[in-house]
């Protein structure tokens, strides 16, 4: 498949340097995942024109729109590049209908042509009835699907999605996602979604880039980036405990522990395994668990229907036990207890 | 604190010179209606100096506003958007008039656009235009004192004003001109309202560059301030009238205005 989004993107923002590898192709949809301040912002402000790039390229559709080293850059308003900002930034005194026909109507239609094809998106996203309306008498959800059609109307290659989901309330994020998805599916350009919500991305995204301190970490479709976290921040997202250490054959030997895996690996591996394979012991347990360690209760978090215990020792590790074993153990902070982890439950792959 | 005579706990070290304020600025103006001749008001109001000046001060109070929104608007975009050296400089030099006396301003403005003035020899010989001592001059003048208060509200609202809104547009294939009018200037419209209405006060009340720069003349350059003037040194009646018909129309208009455009903020 070749890439509609071909880009190289440096750019510098006060100390801060961004250096990401980024290619989407026609249809697709990739979320650029990343902690705060990671640079995902700034990458979607130098896609859309707003931020030069300091070196790199970026090219859409075999067009060059910034690259420094031959002088190139187009303007934000001449890029076919359309943006659902964080906030919407929906113009407060126009309606939603001039909302949407704002961006046609720049690129050369005239009024009566551009409030057809406004219409026709606010129809589109199911707020056909709403188009008088001023952005301040929509709800959260309205106002964010009539930012949607506002970037859409102007049927652009590129298609950037700034935390779109972000504000508004759990319900309506639940029905807006859905939602979203349906219309993501149907863009047929590029699309690219900001986010830090790894449900977003999960649900919205055909691909994963994950950038930490302006450098892509990580990339893969959904599965293989749950299954395989390669950092902390991702390990984190996606729930489990990540160690690197060194591999030889089924045992990977992390700080002072080594551990059997089910997976043969060599050289330098990561060994990831979730909080709920991880079994507690007030004495040291007999019999089959062949991962067994001493560990020091280090904090106890309440973490939906069960508890999240840290764990210090040769390893730091979270453990979800039931509040039924949680009482039994008599868990505190400072205890001593014995951390067990099945084999079979332990994924082991190159670093 | 002593005294519990407040429904709400107002701090008396505030209560106390809150009122004097509002005593000292609003006495002079019952002086003025107390001392009113209001027998007499309907004949002095019909003759015809009267209305001639206040008719000059309405339509030059209004043509200067008018030079002020078209040249400050523009200026206070600049100051509040534009990255460019000297910024500094430049939003200090706007706020000269500010601080300038007046009747310095009226002397400036003689230098400058003077019959022999830098720009004003130009002029005349080119064009054929004089404006000192014309009703030009007047709105040149009241302009020159007023414009300070239009660029100061409106860069005020413009840095207010978020400037991601600009952004939004131009990736919808706004440029920076269609962003200005279509998108920026509705946002700050009540903004730039504000401004104009303190601007069009000021040039109403504009005294000391006015007779500097445009004389005294009926009928041509003597607005209601210095028909005031005027009068206080032979008919203090009639001082008293013009100014009561001054303040009526500038409180009125104000007023008016205030809940039309500028509203609560």
């Amino acid at each position: 498949m070749t890439a509609l989004l071909d880009a190289r993107l440096i750019a510098d923002r006060d100390a801060f340097r961004l250096d990401v590898r980024l290619r989407i192709a026609a249809g697709e949809v990739v979320a650029l995942l990343g902690p705060n301040g990671a640079g995902k912002s700034t990458a979607l402000r130098v896609l859309a024109g707003l931020h030069p790039l300091a070196a790199g390229h970026l090219t859409l559709d075999g067009v060059d729109l910034d690259r420094p080293d031959r002088r190139v850059w187009t303007p934000p308003e001449r890029r076919p590049v359309g943006v659902v900002f964080q906030d919407y930034l929906l113009f407060p005194h126009l309606s939603a209908l001039d909302n949407v026909a704002f961006g046609p109507r720049r690129r050369g239609a005239d009024r009566r042509a551009a409030r057809a094809r406004a219409q026709g998106w606010l129809d589109r996203v199911g707020l056909g009835g709403q188009a008088r309306r001023r952005p301040r008498q929509l709800s959260g959800g309205q106002a964010q699907r009539v930012a949607l059609a506002r970037a859409l109307a102007v049927e652009p290659t590129l298609l950037l999605l700034d935390e779109p989901l972000a504000a508004l309330d759990a319900r309506t994020r639940l029905d807006t996602r859905a939602e979203l998805q349906r219309h993501l599916g149907a863009h047929p350009g590029a699309t690219l979604l900001v986010t830090h919500d790894p449900l977003d991305a999960l649900v919205l995204a055909d691909r994963l880039v994950i950038v930490e301190h302006g450098r892509v970490v990580q990339e893969g479709d959904a599965a293989t980036v749950t299954a395989r976290p390669r950092t902390d921040y991702v390990a984190r997202l996606v729930g489990l405990n990540l160690h690197r250490g060194r591999a030889d054959g089924r045992t990977v030997t992390v700080g002072g522990l080594t551990l059997t895996t089910a997976d043969p690996v060599r050289g330098e591996a990561f060994v990831a395994f979730p909080p709920a394979a991880v079994a507690l012991h007030p004495a040291r347990p007999e019999g089959s668990p062949r991962n067994v360690w001493a560990a020091t209760v280090t904090g106890v978090q309440r973490h939906g229907d069960h508890l999240r215990v840290e764990l210090g020792g040769p390893v730091e590790v979270v453990a979800d036990v039931t509040p039924a074993a949680a009482a039994q153990l008599g868990l505190r902070s400072g205890q001593p207890v014995w951390a067990a982890v099945k084999a079979a439950e332990t994924r082991a792959y190159q670093a | 604190m002593i005294r519990p005579v407040c429904r709400q706990r107002t701090p008396a070290a505030l209560l106390v010179p809150a009122a004097l304020g509002l005593v000292f600025l609003v006495l002079p103006l019952v002086g003025l209606l107390v001392r009113a001749p209001w027998t007499s008001l309907p004949r002095r109001l019909a003759e015809p100096g009267v209305l001639t000046a206040l008719r000059l001060s309405l339509e030059t109070a209004t043509a200067a506003t008018l030079l002020c929104v078209a040249l400050g608007v523009p200026l206070a975009w600049l100051l509040a958007r534009v990255e460019f050296p000297g910024r500094r400089l430049v939003r200090a030099l706007v706020t000269v008039p500010l601080v300038l006396p007046p009747v310095v301003g009226g002397v400036a403005l003689l230098l400058v656009f003077g019959r022999r003035g830098l720009l004003g020899s130009w002029l005349d010989d080119t064009f054929g235009v004089t404006l000192p001592f014309t009703t030009a001059g007047v709105v040149l003048a009241e302009a020159f004192v007023a414009m300070p208060f239009l660029v100061i509200a409106v860069e005020g609202a413009l840095r207010a004003a978020d400037p991601r809104y600009e952004e939004a547009a131009a990736t919808l294939g706004a440029g920076r001109w269609t962003t200005f009018t279509r998108v920026t200037l509705p946002l700050v419209a009540p903004g730039v309202a504000a401004g104009a209405v303190l601007c069009w006060a000021r040039a109403l009340g504009e005294f000391g560059a006015t007779i500097t720069f445009a004389g005294n003349y009926p009928g041509r350059t003597q607005t209601m301030p210095l028909a005031v003037y005027l009068a206080l040194e032979t008919d203090l009646e009639a001082a008293i009238v013009l100014s009561l018909i001054l303040l009526t129309v500038s409180v009125a208009i104000l007023a008016g205005l205030r809940d039309r455009w500028v509203g609560v903020t």
